[in-house]
């Protein structure tokens, strides 16, 4: 009786714990199965490589560059805003602030990570662009900087959280040794600390970039939203996901356009999995404690 | 005449690649404190978590050779793992009760059997504390958390825990080694109270207190059982050169 | 001043010129969530419903949205993330399960909230037949918080140290009386903080409702679990990007994002405040 109910609850954990790959397994089955019938349709170089994205058209075009070129332009100015802030504030809270300040710095930043990101785009819709179309004197705020801006800031809790974590882990021993030989606080942290954390700073920056590119209500409502390759950091662009957020609601069920939708979604999957893969495999590791 | 209680027959132990016992043939007497010493890592508290199966929480651990509790080879197929761990008590170096009340700590093995009522419960947790001597202290606050005992009285919470269960062995992994010396001579007296109910095997690291309070000493080196005997005997003519460097603090 | 001392006070500058910038971002955004919400605030804008078409009246069925859709989604993540943790943590085996489920955890944890509504809207929606509802939205829901409350379950069990299941272990407990009634109470507190984290995030998420549950306008509260409803994530974007009256429906938007954004922030101060507490009072 009792080892009956062992091995049934034993049975229950089991099966609980299959159920997450097995939901993996149905996103990624669900994505190409309503995806790949496109490319039955649109030849996947030209679906990848041309820049004519125009669904609805009599002759619909399927040219998904600049959708992707939206994507990746935003997400490297997110980068580009994120990483100096996120790294910066991970460094002086771990290196330089007291541990009073450690105390306050770290559940703050916790709870910046919970804001939800469409308070995030209202914030950048009616506050942000307005000051930015000012400031340059454009036609519009909405645009790739002020969406990299946001995003950018979004990111900072990730890279500052995972990077403060890596740098923390970094034994007290090394610091001593550096500081010791004669280096100053600065040498030795750029010398000493970071190299050692340096893995463990670079999987929190792949994870940002996953994030970044991930990211769905801040570039639907910030970036302007027109499917052309961005010319400059002014310009207005349509990432993969607000693509597929804008213009799922105008798709009939198993139409072109729907299957066209979930082709970027297999795209953007595709590009999130392998970030997240060489992120747990190579850098972080975290998978196989 | 006196009777054991466990026999071990050709005992030998591997932890993957590693033979930590090699042929133990020891046998723990009756109502007698058995006492085991040896240097670090000679495998004693090994072999002690051998007579309630821990060792089965080891992955890739080997065991050749029986372990007879009673008339029952503990290590038989089929065995019930559980009731041997209820039948043989322990209590560990470090004091470790639950982070729940005094009362349920005691009352844990007996509520896990699922046969006892309330009624016996209680009963049976009051007398396992007296015999721990630990009522008087804690008879007014039995539902407060036993994390606010001072650590000897931890330790006699677990041996009272153990007690619970009527086990038929109760065996004690340097039980005093965390705690100060009052503590310490408090657990010592009580392990001659209970011997007079229930065999009792302690590892010790200190000579002197195998000395005080036990029947009988083993003394482990290396895997192996060196030297087994009336405590006395052992202390006084130790029969192996090995057990003398050793009690003379050659080596420890 | 040497030029090494020169450059480690330029140094330490920047790293804290950094930090100032980050807080001073959250200031401000704050500062602006605060002054253009507050005035929009009030119980009667949380408890009635709206009128005329958005531009005037209260949130109260976004509200109620959002509650539904959150506890449905925690109520069936739950119990599927612990059991889970418990199957990671205490069981193990065999090794390559572990890491296939830990990987597939991870990449789930990693993957975008928009894919996760794809999939609910193909699956949930489409497939299974469960329309546009508080049924289909919570299950996406479900989806994306059970990595986060199996990886906070796992932390916190194995932030129970081992001597408590030895001597559970040693007492003639089973496996599973050991889990249940040592293991678990004593990560519980931990376990209950990581929840109630992705409380927040989960009430907070528009993406995976936008096809799977959210309705930009209902006069009526959800009445059953396939009826569509409205939600406090979904209001704000809808508010932001349709209708015609902008001028009336931006103040609503502020008031209902400052109403997401108290109740996001108050879930996750008490749980980080939970934490707190714990880890002082912990003896062990």
């Amino acid at each position: 009786m009792r080892s009956y109910k062992e091995k049934s609850f034993q049975a229950i954990t089991y099966i609980t714990a299959l159920t997450t790959i097995v939901l993996l397994m149905g996103i990624i089955y669900s994505l190409f199965r309503e995806g790949i019938p496109l490319f039955g349709k649109v030849d996947v170089r030209s679906f990848l490589f041309t820049n004519s994205w125009y669904p609805t058209h009599a002759e619909p075009e399927f040219g998904a560059w600049a959708l992707i070129s939206g994507s990746l332009i935003v997400t490297v100015g997110a980068l580009v805003i994120g990483i100096p802030l996120g790294l910066g504030s991970a460094i002086f809270i771990s290196e330089i602030a007291s541990g009073r300040m450690k105390e306050i710095a770290k559940p703050v930043i916790e709870l910046l990570a919970g804001i939800p990101s469409v308070v995030y785009g209202l914030f950048g819709m009616a506050f942000l662009a307005p000051l930015i179309r000012q400031w340059f004197h454009l036609d519009t705020g909405l645009n790739v900087f002020s969406a990299s801006v946001i995003l950018g800031v979004m990111i900072v809790p990730i890279i500052a959280s995972m990077s403060e974590d890596a740098l923390s882990n970094v034994p007290k021993s090394i610091r001593e040794a550096s500081l010791a030989l004669g280096s100053t606080k600065i040498e030795c942290i750029f010398k000493a600390v970071i190299p050692a954390a340096r893995s463990g700073i670079i999987g929190s920056i792949l994870l940002g970039f996953g994030r970044a590119i991930g990211e769905t209500m801040v570039v639907l409502m910030v970036s302007g939203g027109s499917a052309q390759i961005p010319r400059n950091i002014f310009a207005s662009a349509r990432p993969l996901t607000s693509t597929i957020a804008a213009e799922m609601g105008e798709t009939v069920m198993g139409d072109l356009h729907y299957q066209s939708l979930f082709a970027l979604a297999i795209l953007l999957f595709a590009i999130t999995f392998i970030t997240n893969l060489i992120t747990e495999l190579v850098f972080l590791k975290r998978s196989f404690r | 005449m006196v009777n054991s209680r466990i026999n071990t027959e050709n005992l030998n132990l591997w932890f993957g690649k590693n033979h930590v016992l090699h042929d133990v043939n020891l046998s723990i007497y009756d109502k007698k404190v058995t006492a085991m010493i040896g240097p670090s890592g000679c495998g004693k508290s090994t072999l002690l978590r051998c007579f309630n199966r821990m060792n089965d929480l080891i992955p890739e651990t080997r065991i050749e050779g029986r372990i007879m509790l009673g008339e029952k080879d503990i290590y038989a197929p089929k065995t019930d793992i559980t009731k041997i761990r209820a039948k043989v008590g322990m209590v560990f170096q470090k004091p470790n009760p639950f982070p729940k009340s005094i009362f349920n700590n005691v009352a844990f093995g007996l509520a896990i059997q699922g046969k006892y009522s309330k009624c016996d419960i209680h009963s049976r947790v009051e007398e396992s504390l007296k015999a721990a001597w630990l009522w008087d202290e804690v008879k007014d606050r039995l539902h407060s958390s036993a994390m606010a005992l001072s650590g000897g009285q931890q330790q006699r919470l677990c041996i009272a825990r153990a007690l619970a269960n009527s086990p038929e062995v109760l065996l004690l992994d340097e039980p005093t080694s965390a705690l100060d010396p009052q503590s310490t001579a408090k657990i010592e007296e009580l392990c001659l109270e209970l011997k007079k109910s229930v065999s009792i095997l302690i590892v010790t690291h200190n000579i002197a207190q195998a000395g005080r309070i036990s029947d009988y000493t083993a003394f482990m080196y290396l895997g192996q059982l060196v030297e087994f005997g009336k405590t006395e005997a052992v202390f006084t003519v130790p029969g192996d050169k090995r057990t003398e460097a050793y009690l003379t603090g050659v080596f420890g | 001043m040497n030029k090494r001392t020169l450059n480690n006070y330029l140094g330490i500058g920047i790293l804290a010129a950094f930090l100032l910038m980050t807080i001073g971002f959250l200031v401000v955004f704050l500062v602006r969530m605060f002054y253009k919400g507050l005035p929009v605030l009030s119980l009667n804008f949380i408890f009635r419903n709206p009128r005329e078409a958005m531009t005037a009246g209260g949130i109260f069925p976004a509200v109620a949205g959002t509650f539904w859709l959150t506890s449905l989604a925690i109520l069936v993540a739950f119990p599927l993330g612990v059991l889970t943790a418990i199957y990671l943590s205490q069981y193990g085996k065999p090794r390559w399960l572990v890491r296939t489920v830990k990987v597939a955890i991870n990449t789930l944890a990693g993957t975008p909230s928009i894919i996760f509504g794809l999939f609910g809207m193909a699956v949930f929606v489409n497939l299974m037949g469960f329309d546009v509802s508080l049924l289909s939205g919570s299950l996406t829901l479900a989806i994306l918080a059970m990595p986060m409350i199996i990886n906070a379950t796992e932390e916190a069990i194995r932030g129970v140290p081992n001597d408590f299941s030895e001597a559970s272990l040693a007492l003639g407990a089973t496996k599973r009386q050991t889990i249940m009634k040592v293991v678990l109470p004593t990560a519980l507190p931990s376990i209950l903080t990581g929840t109630i984290i992705s409380i927040g995030r989960v009430a907070g998420e528009t993406a995976p409702i936008m096809f799977t549950a959210a309705t930009f306008y209902s006069r009526r509260l959800p009445h059953n679990i396939t009826d569509e409803v409205m939600a406090l994530p979904y209001h704000i974007y809808a508010l932001m990007t349709e209708g015609t009256k902008p001028e009336a429906q931006v103040p609503i938007a502020y008031g209902t994002a400052l109403v997401l954004l108290l109740m996001v922030l108050t879930i996750s101060a008490g749980a980080v405040a939970i934490r707190f507490s714990i880890r002082r009072k912990r003896k062990w």
